[in-house]
């Protein structure tokens, strides 16, 4: 299939895979601090202040997915040779 | 990509006074130190403003920066210690300046420096860089103990994960601030190009919550990581 192809099917396939994780780890974390606030209301600043650090840290890892998925799809940096290896009429499409 | 419709950008083709659209081509853009030096023109003219008539009993301005300043202050006190008051201009212009960049995103026609790797990758550079040149100055040769860990014998071991540690440290800063901004972009670009009536509009609330946190995420990590370099070694 086209090198093309297997872009798209990589950054897409890819980011969904990606965020699993992301979505399962946030909402133990959200579980856990809400459990926290519920047991103890007066400390919900300090337990909502860790619980965003936390889920903040966590977001960066699907941010990064996404930033490799964004550069395979538009700043991809084996265009100029596919495209010429196309040209001169090699095997790859 | 690039951004279809940037005011400055534009007000220098007018007036004339800079790159044309076809140089810009050639050499490359640059708008994202065109945009750097408007929130820096924008964070010194608030200052010089709140700063013009100090009184006991503050105006509104200054009420509002110093309320700011404190917030930062306390923060700085909590993670740091008394010793990290020294670095509060550096922590507090490194915070105000991404957070100033972040929210520039919201005005039409403006776009976020933060969105460009550069920017991020200046700031993380330059934590990185203080927070050894604060450990060295603190420690002395001692500092290199921070690498070691506390077995001798693990030497060989802990030496390369801690060094490969800190190296990442820059990187994950620089790339998760550019991360949330650039994405933040691109998927209004998206929206817009979808259904531009009403449906970004809770993206760019969400826009607002995340330059927020993102600033605060950074200026807390950039404390705990000069926080661990001043700290005893054990």
């Amino acid at each position: 299939m086209d090198y093309f192809s297997w872009c798209v099917i990589a950054a897409s396939f890819g980011l969904a895979i990606g965020v699993i994780g992301t979505g399962y780890s946030q909402g133990l974390a959200i579980k856990s601090a809400v459990e926290g606030v519920a047991r103890n209301p007066g400390a919900s600043g300090k337990v909502l202040t860790t619980m965003l650090i936390g889920l903040a840290m966590i977001e960066s890892l699907a941010i990064y997915v996404f930033v490799v998925s964004m550069i395979i799809l538009f700043v991809n940096p084996f265009t100029e040779h596919v495209v010429k290896l196309a040209s001169m009429g090699v095997g790859v499409k | 990509m690039n951004h279809p419709f940037l005011f400055l950008q534009w007000l220098v083709e007018k007036l004339h006074l800079g790159f044309s659209s076809e140089q810009l081509e050639h050499y490359g853009y640059f708008n994202h130190v065109t945009y750097a030096w408007a929130t820096m023109a924008i964070l010194v003219v608030l200052g010089w403003l709140a700063c013009r008539r100090l009184s006991t009993v503050p105006g509104k301005l200054q009420n509002f920066m110093e309320a700011v300043l404190e917030q930062i202050e306390r923060l700085l006190s909590d993670t740091m210690g008394k010793k990290g008051l020294a670095y509060f201009p550096l922590i507090a212009s490194i915070s105000l300046f991404i957070l100033v960049s972040n929210l520039i995103a919201l005005l039409p026609g403006f776009m976020p420096p933060t969105a460009n790797l550069n920017t991020n990758g200046a700031l993380a550079l330059t934590v990185f860089c203080m927070t050894h040149i604060i450990g060295v100055r603190e420690h002395g040769l001692k500092y290199l103990k921070h690498f070691t860990g506390p077995i001798w014998w693990l030497v060989p071991l802990m030496l390369p994960i801690e060094i490969i540690g800190h190296l990442a440290r820059p990187l994950s800063l620089s790339l998760r601030l550019f991360g949330n901004m650039a994405g933040h972009e691109i998927v209004l670009v998206i929206f817009l190009s979808l259904a531009p009536f009403l449906v970004p509009l809770p993206m760019m609330v969400m826009g607002v919550m995340i330059a927020f946190i993102q600033t605060f995420v950074f200026t807390l990590l950039t404390m705990i990581y000069i926080g661990g370099a001043l700290e005893e070694v054990h």
